[in-house]
């Protein structure tokens, strides 16, 4: 069912965040000892770790790869009020015999005036562009003309969300139907102001991003959420990290003129609610073909969410903190016993028996 | 607490202990879902059944007839299962061979896997007997018989020993192989053994005599025969009394197994239950019970024997574990029921996958309108090909099942033949083909673009160029021109001559890809001594303005050796564009090189004089 391996992070101090590179073959984590390391997977499935270095002044929040087209980049955010973009390059024979590899800061931006909370890149068919997020409510997006020159970072669009961010995510969708769409969730305490999470929408005549939605159901601070691969959908699906886990369902509304200047109006579902963590839930991520949720929480276990074919949703399998699922819960598969079914044959004796079978047993008497 | 996901289904995530003041060194831990894919033993089985699999999909309806298409699908369900028992006995010649070497949790995983495969094998068994074969009453039964004895075959090891021994009428275990045969409907075996014994009891000949004529008069039903149903059933029911005369005027008192064979016979329920050791399960107990006192059983009355049965056998004794239920559930004919069942149960989709599509195949499945994919067989493939991607070999089946799942198939494709780690240029290129055989553009521009800018990365410029004229990726082209003539300028050697001598068509992705090829040309054409073209290429290189102007200084450099041969190659003409370009390039850029401007006007000049002279001349 579950295997779990562990690996000695070594860093010095808590870990903020865990970040698969686009294939799965490598992994960054960042931590409060104000370092990123990169890990490599061998082909044997160990991970090495193939860098280690100091990247900002103050704890690192998020770390996040690009995508491989744009070369082997990462993007770190900090509480110092900095987002760095770093990349790999090719060493010394000596060094890669010795299995480290370089990574250097390409930019720093330092637009922010206050803790960076989150840094994301968008989708590749936007080109190489960098979102930031700050806890003064502001949401930077950065672009990077020629993606050759990973020095020459400008700032595009600058979105004052009112509110102060935790988490932003960018709808992954490349189809032309929708223009491109980032989601920011709020972990203000502020129970002034409704809605945590607010939904912007790129509009192609104005060129700007323009607040589409807010989903004002959610009223508690939010922190993270995530959209779902679109599968060529019309709808899109967003899962939040809040008291609970909630996955909303939007539906854009046809725009009545073809000229219709505004943002998209969204008819705005709730698909789930799961308060089963029973406490505060902090991340949730989709897999890559939306099939599965997975969210951790405070109770210290990670619940994984499944849609059957009836579009039920519903959990099917939880882990604990040190990865080992937990048994006997609800909607755990439990593995077929024995094939002898209700009875005591133990199943050595009913594959003896079985494949006994496959030779008949000649019974003609001499 | 915090985690991610990562592409191959695998779940990493990080601890954040709470600041209690102990700061342990933070864990990662990986976290890695349906190892059975990883299992070598499965591997078999994935590979052969994705092989009937596509060969069931590509069954054309150029099959006429139903009865065929019945035929043909009840033998793919019979290639299915034989693949099973394949992986299954391997294993089990394995487990043989390797016992002493093999470490005791891998046994276990072995064990436990082979009997996750027979149970797989006799749901599967029972599916094609109830859905696929559909037999009616009569022949119901018969195949319920078959497919018992099929999964209780220690009966015949034990016979074996029986037989083999010296006096096999004396042998302990004669009489538990007797019964078993009758138990199981092996009436001839039975009447074969039962011999044995009579042979060693002159004294009792009469009543074994008189089991033997009860045994041999016993009706069976002959699907193929003349007999209708009811005739069968009238005989049988004649047969039947007769057994229960036996019984009652005590022909078998004398002899206690013949009695109990007698009261098989007539399907005396306690008896049965008391066989419980030699039946071990209730389904066997079903058949058995079916066979003595209901042969005609009709499909649609199977349920209300099988829960009766059940009952009556477990008797409180044990509690029906998911194997039972999803039997009982294929015996009261709920297809979906079955489905769901074994979705829950099993650790992989392989099986309601390949069952569910087969199923599918014999129009038995009525669709519910779902939200993954249009019906339940094509959200149960995707989820089982969509395991199958996280493994490092096995994701070129999945490509398969995506293609045969029309709604969905497709874009799942994309989304996880992106995800595959591009290791060898081998891989890539598998990985290539199969996006360019779907059409899948975006992929494939997406994936030469990586491949492409990995051989960037570490300076193997060839290969970058060719990943990005196969991506045709003008800019990364251009870009990678643009090295090769730098490295050039620097070493004065090319590097990947091949790869420029044969861009053919290609050259035209980029301008100064083009510029590349046509200079390479021209280096040709020197080193053939065909001086009068390359000194035509040379200059249209310029005048077309295919050379960057950063160029031109080379260029003209590498006209010298043109200008300064014996022979006038460069016409007056093109003495004079050569002149123009130069000085083109002399009012642009600051006095540098003044020394090799001078060379070049001097050179220029000359050969000017001497092409005038030489055109000036008329021939001899």
């Amino acid at each position: 069912m579950f295997v779990a391996r562990s690996i000695a992070a070594d860093h010095k101090d808590l870990i903020h965040d865990v970040s698969y590179d686009f294939h799965g073959r490598r992994m960054a984590t960042c931590s409060s000892d104000q370092s990123v390391k990169v890990w490599d997977k061998s082909e044997s499935g160990e991970w090495h770790c193939t860098a280690s270095w100091k990247t900002h002044s103050g704890s690192v929040w998020r770390v996040t790869w690009a995508h491989p087209e744009f070369g082997q980049v990462l993007a770190s955010c900090s509480f110092d009020r900095t987002a760095a973009v770093w990349e790999e390059i090719v060493g010394e024979s000596n060094d890669k015999q010795r299995g480290q590899s370089h990574w250097i800061k390409r930019t720093t931006l330092v637009d922010s005036r206050t803790s960076v909370t989150d840094v994301k890149f968008a989708p590749k068919h936007m080109g190489l562009m960098l979102t930031t997020c700050s806890a003064d409510g502001v949401v930077r997006i950065y672009e990077a003309p020629d993606v050759m020159n990973l020095s020459q970072w400008s700032l595009q669009h600058e979105i004052s969300s009112k509110l102060s961010c935790s988490c932003i995510s960018w709808n992954p969708s490349s189809s032309r139907a929708h223009p491109p769409m980032i989601a920011v969730g709020s972990d203000d305490s502020c129970v002034t102001y409704g809605g945590k999470v607010q939904i912007y929408e790129y509009n192609e005549n104005t060129r700007k991003y323009a607040k589409a939605e807010t989903l004002m159901t959610v009223t508690d601070p939010v922190h993270d959420l995530a959209f779902a691969p679109n599968l060529g959908r019309s709808f899109h699906v967003l899962a939040v990290a809040t008291k609970d886990v909630r996955i909303f369902k939007l539906m854009p509304m046809r725009k009545e003129t073809a000229t219709s200047s505004g943002p998209t109006k969204f008819e705005v579902q709730i698909m789930a609610q799961f308060d089963h963590h029973n406490s505060q839930v902090w991340r949730v991520s989709w897999n890559i073909t939306s099939t599965l949720l997975a969210s951790s929480g405070d109770d210290g276990c990670v619940r994984l969410w499944k849609a059957n074919y009836m579009d039920n949703w519903k959990c099917t399998g939880i882990l604990k903190g040190d990865g080992s699922p937990v048994i006997g819960s609800s909607g755990q598969p439990v593995a077929l016993s024995a094939a002898g079914g209700s009875s005591a044959l133990a199943s050595q004796n009913a594959l003896n028996g079985v494949m006994a079978g496959r030779k008949k047993a000649q019974l003609m008497p001499g | 607490m915090g985690f991610v996901w990562g592409p191959g289904d695998l779940l990493a995530y990080e601890t954040q202990y709470k600041p209690t003041g102990i700061c342990h060194c933070p864990f990662v831990h990986v976290v890695r879902k349906d190892e059975d894919i990883y299992s070598p033993i499965l591997r078999k089985l994935f590979n052969e059944s994705h092989h009937i699999f596509v060969g069931l999909q590509n069954m054309k309806d150029d099959v006429p007839s139903k009865n065929k298409k019945h035929q043909y699908v009840t033998h793919v369900s019979k290639n299915y299962r034989s693949v099973i028992r394949a992986c299954m006995e391997e294993t089990h010649s394995q487990l043989k061979t390797a016992s002493d070497i093999i470490p005791r949790w891998f046994e276990c995983m072995f064990i436990r896997q082979v009997s996750i495969l027979l149970a797989v094998e006799l749901i599967w068994n029972l599916c094609e007997v109830l859905f696929i074969e559909a037999a009616p009453a009569g022949s119901l039964l018969l195949h319920l018989l078959d497919w018992v004895r099929l999964h209780k075959a220690d009966v015949d090891e034990k016979a074996q020993e029986v037989l083999q021994s010296e006096c096999p009428a004396e042998h302990q275990a004669y009489w538990d192989v007797t019964v078993c045969y009758i138990l199981q409907g092996r009436i001839d075996e039975a009447r074969q053994i039962l011999l044995k014994q009579a042979s060693q009891q002159p004294a009792a000949r009469v009543t074994f005599k008189l089991m033997d004529s009860l045994l041999m008069k016993m009706p069976i039903y002959n699907p193929g025969g003349t007999q209708t149903l009811t005739e069968f059933d009238v005989k049988w029911r004649r047969w039947h009394q007769e057994c229960d005369r036996c019984l009652q005027d005590n022909s078998f008192a004398s002899h206690p197994h013949l009695e109990l064979i007698c009261k098989i016979l007539v399907g005396d329920e306690d008896t049965l239950l008391e066989q419980r050791e030699h039946l071990s399960t209730w389904y066997h107990f079903l058949v058995t019970r079916l066979l003595y006192c209901h042969p005609t059983v009709k499909p649609t009355e199977l349920h209300y024997y099988a829960q009766a049965s059940m009952d009556m056998f477990l008797d409180g004794r044990s509690a029906p574990e998911p194997l039972d239920s999803i039997l009982l559930a294929a015996f009261e004919f709920d297809i979906h029921q079955v489905i769901k069942d074994c979705s829950i149960a099993l650790n992989n989709w392989w099986f309601v996958a390949h069952l569910t599509d087969l199923l599918d195949h014999c129009k038995l499945l009525q669709s519910h309108n779902l939200h993954f994919g249009s019906n339940l067989r094509e959200f149960l493939l995707l989820e089982y090909a969509s395991g199958l991607f996280t493994h490092h070999s096995l994701w070129q089946l999945a490509v398969d099942y995506f293609d045969h799942c029309p709604e969905f198939g497709r874009v799942y494709l994309e989304l996880q033949i992106e995800r595959v780690p591009l290791d060898t240029e081998r891989k890539a290129l598998k990985v290539l083909r199969i996006c360019e055989q779907r059409q899948m553009a975006e992929q494939v521009r997406s994936i030469c673009k990586i491949m492409a800018k990995k051989a960037l990365r570490n300076n193997r410029l060839g290969s970058a160029l060719s990943w990005s004229i196969r991506a045709k990726d003008a800019a990364f082209a251009t870009l990678i021109s643009e090295r090769f003539l730098q490295d050039y300028c620097t070493h004065g050697t090319f590097s990947d001559l091949d790869l420029i001598d044969n861009l053919g068509s290609a050259m035209l992705l980029s301008d100064r890809l083009t510029f590349l090829g046509k200079y390479r040309e021209f280096h040709k054409l020197y080193a053939e001594k065909q001086f009068a073209e390359a000194a035509r290429l040379l200059l249209s290189l310029m005048t077309a303005k295919i050379a960057p102007r950063s160029f031109w200084m080379t260029l003209l450099t590498d006209a010298l050796p043109l200008l300064e041969q014996k022979q006038v190659i460069f016409s007056a003409d093109q003495t004079y564009e050569l002149m123009h370009c130069l000085e083109e390039l002399t009012t642009e850029h600051s006095q540098q090189l003044t020394t090799k401007i001078e060379l070049l006007r001097l050179a220029l000049a000359r050969n000017l004089a001497l092409a005038i002279v030489k055109e000036g001349t008329l021939e001899a």
